[in-house]
């Protein structure tokens, strides 16, 4: 089994798993759970956009 | 003159703060289901009649070490020597039976040198890092200190 993701769609992957734990272990209650989940993964992908412009930025 | 009758409430209330035991008292449950949530991941919550949140930590847990895997990620052994290949492996044992599994069929042993397998090494760390948060978590569920 060979998989061959790219480097966004491995950060994505990576955001939506670690998201889904860390919204279940991290908070209480369902609502706040799912809601946590989504605030983390908004933020991965948030941050893998910001590192991206900045790493687009420092190259021009 | 102070009558003494005071003094022997407050004594009667110190004992009883004393003699009261531990706010979540240690229970038989709470030593095995975070024990088999490290060999199974999610299986602790699984174990403590949370269903959805059992199956939900199994799919990431295992999804994450199997594209770790796919991605030709390296699994650490525990003589790696350097201390950066111990906490890789303490990583990588996170994921209980997976890790095992693992090391038995020789899956991980690859040395590939490109981005990859290097997001592939991330990847196998990290779910067995994950497992163990999900470990605490049931833990504290079969403690009484979460819902």
């Amino acid at each position: 089994m060979n998989i061959n993701l790219s480097h966004f769609s491995a950060a994505v992957v990576f955001a939506l798993f670690a998201s889904v734990v860390f919204g279940i272990t991290l908070r209480s209650s369902t609502k706040e759970q799912v809601r946590y989940g989504l605030y983390c993964f908004a933020m991965f992908v948030g941050g893998v956009f910001l590192a991206g412009w900045v790493m687009a930025l420092i190259r021009r | 003159m102070a009558k003494p009758t005071t003094d022997k409430k407050t004594d009667k209330s110190k004992n009883a703060v004393s003699v009261r035991g531990p706010e979540y008292p240690l229970t038989t449950m709470a030593v095995v289901a975070p024990i088999v949530g490290w060999l199974i991941p999610g299986g602790g919550h699984i174990l403590l009649k949370r269903y959805v949140r059992g199956v939900l930590l199994l799919v990431s847990v295992v999804a994450m070490f199997l594209i770790g895997l796919g991605m030709q990620g390296r699994i650490y052994k525990p003589n790696g020597g350097d201390i950066l290949d111990i906490l890789g492996f303490v990583g990588d044992v996170g994921s209980g039976a997976l890790y095992f599994l693992a090391r038995i069929m020789d899956w991980g042993n690859v040395m590939a040198a490109n981005a990859a397998a290097d997001y592939g090494k991330t990847f196998l760390i990290v779910a067995g890092l994950l497992n163990f948060l999900a470990v605490a978590d049931a833990h504290h569920i079969a403690l009484g200190k979460k819902p």
